[in-house]
């Protein structure tokens, strides 16, 4: 029992995370029906932009300047200025590759989109090399242990910070005005562009809000798994797509949800000692649940307009 | 262009293509120009699924894998085995398309992008599946001494002559047969159902049974590649059929254009050569390669030989 409970939180940290990555596949996908393939690019770029920041802050506080700086307020520079460079990463990305093809075939974002995932992973590569770089330990290696589980502080953080983005991106979508803009635009966007709103720019704020999720998730998976290197974005990009998918895509509970149980199902998978079998064990539950449900989870399936 | 001309030129093209090997002596730009070859083949397989048919796969190396796997497990001394490469080359043309069809028969009723997302799950599935399958296909390490083929006594061996013949072969039988293909009634069907699927099937056209038959007959055709690679390299492993080689066969459809038939082949020539015509940017090719892949795309949305508007895949 002892152990299960273990792989829950495990899993379910390991979750939240994909759902914070899932969440910017899920909006970008909601508003403008494609899949953004370069997204975990961004999580990668959000784990190097926290560990240079890391770097730069160790680097003025052995010079004595910021020595005082207490780590849990590190942890928190690191995090806003990877969520920042994300932002703006997401923000050129819409730019560059998406805006100018927005009446293009559907395809070809999809293959500006893998151009700039290898651009973007070779430019990590070229500027820092090709190793696994350790991530800085910005916080304490403490842990409390509930009913025969161990839970470390970064676990608890993680649940922490995440529930918190995920809480605040859906105040900002349910009860903000560019927030009501995005989900008219994700209703129909030329009705929405007819009532006055500023499609191009609400677009471009949905990839800027996906990025900065990622940017935090990059981080904070950085401080859980120790190391982080260029490659990583490839397959947990894989993945939180899956759960934007198993949630039902478009959907913004669903990704949440769809991280959640992704995170679960392949810790228990994994602590039943089937680890190299756990990625089969995720994809085949997708694949159940889609034949089952084609819509996702929580998806509604949309009558088709004739 | 009146026709015979069109022949004589499709003629000369073809000769022309026969004699590089005598024309190129150099091994490593004839390695390039066979592996062109390959992907030229399993850019019109995806062709068929993706730019006919209007299904977006993106788990297409899965059918690679399954075609090179049946060569070298039936022709290597891991069980043994050792059939004639001659008949394996349609076996694994048939496994790969008995595949396509097992798969293709649950998931085809999903829309979309749900199929694109069954078929990267179906992809990964089967890489990892491979991996850790240790007895039957040697794990990660994979499936060794793979035999190479010999045609009127002369064997293949490591020479790269005998393989671009062979798959350039394959290569010129498959677009004669898309273009035969492209106007035939299957053929127009598969667009109809590509444009407007309910259109479609109010016309009577059995819209399953033929998106069945696009995935089977494009992951047959790939398994048939398959069976070529694992013949040339001699050694097959699952870290070469990853999502990112079924994102690059993707890349070259749609570069060259969804739907026709010059414009895989094209797209396939670019995306292989090009990164060898950037060697000399040593470590700055694949960041290169990803900006070139971007401008190029900006630069032509439909595809370098792509009709303007109609395509919505």
């Amino acid at each position: 029992m002892d152990f299960a409970l273990q792989q829950l939180i495990n899993g379910l940290t390991q979750g939240m995370v994909y759902a914070l990555i899932a969440l910017g596949y899920t909006m970008v996908y909601g508003i403008i029906e494609l899949i953004n393939f370069a997204h975990g690019e961004v999580f990668m770029v959000g784990a190097f932009a926290g560990l240079l920041a890391a770097g730069v802050m160790a680097a003025s506080g052995a010079a004595g300047a910021a020595a005082g700086l207490p780590g849990i307020l590190r942890f928190g520079a690191a995090l806003l200025a990877a969520m920042a460079a994300c932002g703006v990463l997401g923000l050129a990305l819409e730019r560059v590759a998406y805006r100018p093809l927005r009446r293009a075939p559907r395809l070809a974002p999809l293959i500006t989109a893998i151009g700039a995932s290898y651009f973007l992973q070779n430019a990590v590569m070229l500027a820092l090399g090709s190793e696994q770089h350790p991530y800085p330990p910005l916080v304490a290696d403490t842990a409390y242990v509930i009913g025969g589980a161990r839970i470390s502080l970064i676990q608890v953080l993680i649940v922490v910070i995440a529930s918190g983005l995920m809480a605040g991106l859906t105040f900002f979508i349910g009860c903000t005005r560019p927030g009501r803009a995005m989900r008219a635009c994700a209703q129909d966007r030329e009705a929405a562009w007819l009532m006055g709103v500023n499609v191009d720019r609400i677009i471009a704020m949905t990839f800027v809000a996906g990025s900065v999720l990622a940017g935090a998730g990059g981080v904070l998976y950085g401080l859980r798994y120790g190391t982080v290197d260029f490659f990583m974005g490839y397959i947990v990009g894989i993945k939180a797509f899956t759960a934007a998918v198993l949630g039902g895509i478009g959907n913004v509970p669903g990704a949440m949800l769809g991280g959640l149980l992704l995170g679960v199902i392949e810790a228990l998978g994994a602590g039943w000692g089937a680890s190299e079998w756990k990625d089969v064990i995720a994809f085949g539950v997708l694949v159940a649940v889609l034949l089952v449900r084609p819509a996702g989870l929580l998806g509604r399936r949309e009558a088709e307009k004739v | 262009m009146n026709l015979p001309r069109r022949g004589t030129l499709a003629a000369a093209a073809v000769l022309l293509l026969a004699a590089i090997p005598w024309l190129v002596p150099n091994e490593a730009i004839l390695d390039v120009l066979t592996v062109a070859g390959l992907y030229v083949t399993l850019a019109l397989s995806l062709n068929i699924i993706v730019g006919y048919a209007g299904l977006l796969n993106l788990g297409h190396a899965a059918f690679y894998a399954v075609g090179a796997y049946t060569y070298a497990l039936l022709a290597s001394p891991q069980h043994g085995i050792h059939l004639s490469p001659w008949l394996l080359f349609p076996l694994s043309g048939l496994t790969a398309g008995v595949a396509g069809f097992c798969l293709g028969l649950p998931v085809l009723r999903l829309g979309g992008d749900y199929l694109a997302i069954v078929t990267l799950g179906f992809g990964e599935i089967l890489r990892i599946t491979l991996n850790n399958l240790g007895k039957l296909t040697n794990g990660p390490n994979g499936v060794a001494n793979v035999d190479h083929p010999s045609l009127f006594g002369r064997d293949f061996s490591v020479d790269v002559a005998p393989y671009f013949w062979l798959v350039w072969t394959l290569a010129v039988i498959v677009i004669i047969a898309m273009r035969r293909l492209e106007d035939s009634r299957i053929g127009r069907a598969w667009k109809a159902i590509r444009e407007d699927e309910l259109a479609a099937a109010a016309q009577g056209i059995p819209v399953t049974l033929l998106k069945l038959q696009a995935f089977a007959l494009g992951a047959g055709i790939a398994g048939v590649c398959g069976a070529c690679y694992a013949a040339k390299q001699g050694h097959v492993a699952p870290e070469s059929f990853t999502f990112m080689e079924s994102v690059t066969m993707l890349a070259m459809v749609v570069l060259g254009g969804l739907g026709t038939v010059a414009g895989p082949v094209l797209g396939a020539v670019t995306l292989s050569v090009l990164p060898y015509l950037l060697l000399g940017f040593e470590t700055w090719r694949m960041l290169v390669f990803g900006a070139a892949l971007v401008a190029m795309m900006l630069w032509r949305p439909q595809g370098l030989l792509g009709r303007r508007g109609g395509l919505a895949a």
